[in-house]
């Protein structure tokens, strides 16, 4: 990474002290109609959070009735419903805008030294179609509820009573501002970098940002048409998925799959995004191989469009297209394993601060291992035959959506609260939460592993005799976890009732984020920020002195 | 070994097991050594490279091209290892030999039915004989359902309008589980059925006359074998709560409403009908989803069925 020159900065925004984006300007009014990508990212950020309780609890729910076979708080239809719920908001509402959309929209023109993203009202508009898309989910609840799973198969989804085409209208709606905030982040990449910032001297967050954008914008107008299509056969009898009509019910896995695998990067990419900017900082070193991390977020965008058929090998497609899918996922899984290796290398002689971001960031490290590598089991097919549709399956993607990219979020929560609220958080009760959803996270889904290639199948109300202490295991797991989830949500929340204390730069960051105010100002900055050293430069001031050996 | 074998998997039913159980265990292999690796490097790098002070100096690394080629190469061997292997077994496990015995399987919500080669149905039991290789053509007449037995490591969709198949050689006796692995709504996770391997001796015997208990043992206790093993508990329950077909305790003498506006009272001959054509008279407030057992029941299981609804107070 090619150091620039350092240019003295030209103040020329002024303004006066306290003042900040939070309260300048002040009233609802200027924050409903702000163009703001920062006051956009915290709207944005209150609302997956919300959606993170909701989906949340219902997961507690779940787990209780579960805790014996038969009926334990819910009948089989509640069930059903809750866990369609669970995971329809989990995914739609809560994970796929976590990072990008809030705290994205919040970091990367910061990280870039611009001043806002490239399409401000679009950024806006995206948001209120967000809202717009919850709303409708909500009222699909209220009116009806949905029992078809997240994956709305056909031709159950197309043949079972309830509010469907509601709900997967809405879900067509979210695709939408999905798709805006991916059309401005690869704007704002291309456009509004600082001078003297080159590709390589991107943060790797926004190299993530930026490839995840790419997958938002080519996968999600599939869904967008998929579920268009599915509420034409159950509104108008257009026969397209149902035998019954003429139609093909495995096309719609094709269909579904195409965007929903995709979709999986959509969900980890920018945890990877999160975990590259924190581990360097703690570590106080530069990432190791970062054209190898930028270029492997790239490849998975790209290979991850080709490996939809994984989800389908016991679907009767045949054993070519199955060989073929089961060939590309192995080949999807090495710029995974790549990046672990990088932050591992990163971390390798650095001076390593357990600060809570960094507890999240090496929780991550091993809970997206688990969850990779029992990747392997399913990837290949033989093996993915008896697991398939298993608990194996519910705990193998908790572990790299929780486990991977929640764990991700809730560090970059921690790393950037002070950047986003002024305010620092209780750091010792902060490792306590981190613990107790690490070890209630293991507890819950490690359990399910061995649930699954036990042989019991997920989705079901009723469960074996056989099946019950594991699954009673489990459920005690999910408390912890809550636990520490409600405890994380408790000292954050209290940061509010303190002055604003956080300092510029709390950890030590290199990024440009750091050289604006705690909260920043409503321009970001008061100068035109020119890049000066490269985004994970550790180095002390260069000086003759000081000129340290780099190694190769 | 053993012990460890039977905690994470079930038992070893068909010929397929095996094979698919040594894949199992090579990744089992190759995760806990990357796992290890990485949870390793971890602890060893927060211990020993713990922030001392605040102006820790780190060397500058910025990448190291061998290491790295070597990380990618590596894994990407292993990986294309374990896919031949997955793709051999899978490939296994799709043809089936050419002298398999062949039965058809439809599944509906949410029982299964099959249909043996001399034309005689059961419901939600499949008898097969043991070391004998066995080809099921299913087909669904509903939604999409899953045909799964974990002790033979077998799953197959089936789908409605068109055939899935499916083979195993079972290789133990005793009764296996099947269940259903594609959710398909309320009766999803009652969708059971119990598969028995018998000796080809046994095997025929029932063919012919189905099992010996059934022509000693008591009506009702027969009745309630057939109210637990044939899908009559899916949908009926016996303690009095509402499920997917109306609750079968204290009905006996009672009179049934139904959609029509009709009435009759509950005795030998209305639960016979309601067996055999379950749809010509549908009681109030239920859908008329019950299949009819035509053919499917023996004349003392449908006696069993009677005496042990009277037994039901």
């Amino acid at each position: 990474m090619a150091d620039v020159i350092s240019r003295p900065a030209v103040a020329h925004h002024g303004h006066a002290p306290g003042e900040n984006y939070l309260n300048t300007p002040k009233g609802i009014k200027s924050w409903l109609t702000t163009i703001d990508h920062k006051r956009i990212g915290v709207m944005y950020l209150w609302s997956v959070l919300f959606a993170f309780f909701l989906g949340g609890i219902l997961a507690l729910l779940l787990r209780l009735e579960l805790l014996t076979p038969k009926q334990t708080i819910m009948s089989a239809e509640t069930y059903n419903q809750v866990f369609t719920l669970h995971g329809a908001i989990m995914v739609f509402l809560f994970i796929i805008p976590s990072i990008p959309a809030a705290l994205g929209n919040f970091m990367l023109p910061l990280m870039l030294g611009a001043k806002d993203v490239a399409f401000p009202r679009l950024n806006l508009c995206s948001l209120y179609i967000y809202w717009t898309g919850t709303l409708m989910a909500i009222s699909a609840i209220v009116l009806g509820g949905i029992d078809t799973g997240w994956t709305f198969y056909t031709p159950y989804s197309t043949t079972t009573g309830g509010a469907v085409s509601l709900m997967t209208l809405a879900a067509f709606v979210l695709g939408f501002s999905s798709i805006f905030t991916g059309v401005n982040f690869i704007a704002t990449v291309h456009k509004l970098r600082a001078p003297g910032m080159g590709w390589f001297q991107l943060p790797l967050f926004v190299w993530s940002m930026y490839a995840t954008a790419i997958i938002q914008i080519m996968a999600t107008p599939v869904l967008g048409i998929t579920l268009l299509l599915l509420v034409m056969e159950r509104v108008f009898h257009v026969g397209i998925f149902d035998p019954k009509l003429g139609g093909d019910p495995v096309l719609f896995q094709h269909f579904f799959w195409f965007y929903s695998h995709p979709a999986v990067y959509i969900m980890i990419v920018p945890g990877f995004a999160c975990i590259s900017e924190i581990i360097p900082v703690f570590s106080k070193k530069t990432i190791f191989g970062y054209r190898a991390i930028a270029f492997s977020s790239v490849a998975i965008a790209i290979v991850g469009f080709l490996v939809w058929g994984h989800h389908m090998f016991v679907s009767g497609q045949s054993a070519l297209a199955g060989a073929i899918f089961s060939f590309l996922t192995f080949l999807v899984a090495i710029p995974s394993g790549v990046k672990v290796f990088n932050w591992l290398a990163t971390m390798y002689r650095g001076s390593i601060d357990l600060k809570a971001p960094m507890l999240y960031a090496t929780s991550f490290l091993v809970l997206f291992s688990i969850g990779g590598l029992t990747g392997i089991y399913l990837g290949a097919i033989a093996v993915d035959v008896h697991l398939h549709d298993t608990y194996f399956i519910v705990a193998h993607f908790h572990y790299v959506m929780m486990g991977g990219t929640v764990i991700a979020f809730l560090g970059a929560l921690h790393y950037w609260w002070p950047k986003m609220f002024g305010r620092m958080y209780n750091e010792k009760l902060a490792r306590i939460a981190c613990a107790l959803v690490f070890i209630g996270f293991n507890f819950t889904f490690f359990t399910q592993f061995i649930l699954g290639s036990r042989g019991m199948p997920r989705r079901y109300y009723n469960y074996l005799d056989q099946f019950q202490p594991l699954h009673a295991f489990s459920t005690f797991g999910s408390w912890i976890l809550g636990a520490g989830l409600f405890l994380t949500a408790a000292y954050l929340l209290a940061t509010f009732r303190k002055p604003m204390d956080a300092p510029k730069n709390p950890w030590g960051g290199r990024t440009m984020e750091w050289e604006a105010d705690s909260p920043p100002t409503e321009h970001n900055f008061d100068f035109d920020p020119v890049l000066t050293h490269g985004p994970y430069d550790f180095r002390p001031a260069r000086t003759p002195q000081h000129e340290q050996p780099i190694a190769h | 070994m053993n012990a460890l074998h039977d905690f994470f998997l079930p038992k070893q039913g068909s010929t397929l097991a095996p094979g698919i159980d040594n894949l199992i265990l090579f990744i089992t292999g190759i995760n806990i050594f990357f796992f290890v690796l990485v949870a390793g490097l971890v602890v060893i790098f927060i211990t020993r490279y713990r922030r001392r002070s605040e102006n820790d100096i780190t060397p500058h690394i910025t990448h190291h091209a061998k290491l790295e080629v070597f990380w990618s190469v590596f894994p990407l061997v292993i990986l294309i290892i374990v896919f031949f292997w997955g793709f051999h077994g899978y490939m296994r496990s799709q043809i089936a030999p050419g002298n398999s015995m062949e039965i058809q399987v439809t599944a509906k919500k949410w029982v299964w039915q099959f249909e043996y080669p001399d034309g005689m149905r059961t419901l939600n039991e499949l008898h097969v004989p043991l070391n004998k290789p066995v080809r099921l053509i299913m087909s669904s007449e509903d939604v999409i359902h899953s045909f799964f037995v974990p002790t033979f490591r077998v799953k197959q969709d089936v789908v409605p309008g068109r055939y899935t198949e499916l083979w195993f050689q079972p290789t133990i006796h005793g009764v296996h589980q099947l269940m259903c692995a594609e959710y398909c709504g309320k009766g999803h996770s009652d969708m059971l059925a119990k598969i028995s391997v018998d000796d080809e001796k046994t095997y025929e015997k029932w063919l012919v006359e189905g099992d010996e208990s059934m022509k000693t043992m008591p009506l009702p206790e027969l009745g309630k074998m057939v109210y637990e093993n044939r899908g009559c508990a899916t949908c009926h329950s016996i303690d009095g709560s509402r499920s997917q077909g109306p609750s079968w305790k204290g009905i006996w003498g009672e009179s049934a409403k139904f959609q029509d506006g009709a009435a009759a009272p509950v005795d030998a001959n209305y639960v016979r009908e309601s067996v055999l054509e379950p749809q010509k008279h549908v009681v109030q407030g239920f859908e008329p989803v019950m299949p009819t057992y035509k053919g499917m029941l023996r004349e003392r299981e449908i006696l069993g069925v009677i005496e042990f609804i009277k037994s039901l107070k």
